[in-house]
């Protein structure tokens, strides 16, 4: 199964569940802000990885994976929590192209600036998508 | 004024990676986009500015601990949730406790 984007996906989405990925967002960055200003920057950077944007993805995932069932006349509970199992195990993989990220920053930043950032993006990017690629491989040969 | 920069810097990074894992299938690989370097991204470009590389350097290293934290915790969400069929805010947020003793204990054991 290819990538693909599935922009029916925006309509299941209500504007209030924007609002609160938003706030949760600007709340993970200033947490992590506070952190590192009152006890230092090892410990603020623990909190650039803190997982309270996942908490609302995956129940949202959830929710929208159950409404969708149940338009269809079914329950939908099991599919919703599979679509969110599925949604963590792919952040499992994510984590560790972010742990990536983070040694591109430590090793970079002091030389590159604003391109370790850049770089340990693309490291991020090219990490998770590589072992998200071989898990499919491995579960197919299986 | 800084933490409320921060605040709607965050936000924005943290709604653009979610949107994208919103529209991506299959939802294996939407779930990418959970561990995106969102708040990282928001962080560090303000703090560089304002505290420079070295500073941001220190935060990078400690990172790479909280991001493995992070991948015990994906495990461990995933598995209450097809082993013991919690729901998925039960779960997650449960699961945000080992996430801070294994990212503060593996903190404490490596960096001091």
């Amino acid at each position: 199964m290819v990538v693909r984007v599935k922009w029916s996906a925006f309509k299941q989405s209500r504007w209030y569940e924007y609002v609160l990925r938003f706030v949760l967002g600007g709340l993970a960055t200033t947490l992590a802000e506070g952190v590192a200003n009152g006890f230092g920057p090892e410990a603020g950077g623990l909190f650039l990885a803190f997982p309270a944007i996942f908490c609302a993805s995956a129940t949202l995932i959830e929710k929208h994976e159950r409404e969708r069932k149940q338009r269809l006349g079914l329950s939908g509970y099991r599919r919703g929590i599979d679509a969110a199992a599925l949604d963590a195990a792919g952040a499992g993989l994510g984590s560790i192209g972010l742990a990536l990220f983070g040694l591109g920053v430590c090793l970079l930043a002091p030389t590159l600036a604003i391109g370790s950032l850049v770089l340990g993006s693309v490291a991020w990017l090219a990490v998770s998508v590589s072992l998200w690629r071989l898990r499919r491989e491995l579960r197919f040969v299986k | 004024m800084e933490y409320l920069f921060r605040f709607l810097a965050g936000g924005i990074v943290v709604s653009t990676f979610a949107v994208l894992g919103d529209v991506l299938r299959p939802k294996s690989f939407a779930g990418l986009f959970g561990a995106a370097p969102s708040v990282a991204l928001a962080t560090l470009s303000l703090t560089l500015w304002k505290e420079g590389s070295d500073y941001v350097s220190i935060e990078g290293r400690s990172m790479i601990l909280g991001a493995l934290a992070l991948a015990a915790y994906s495990l461990l969400v995933c598995q209450l949730l097809m082993r013991a069929r919690w729901s998925a805010l039960a779960a997650t947020t449960t699961a945000i406790l080992p996430w801070l003793a294994i990212a503060l204990g593996s903190k404490q054991l490596f960096l001091g």
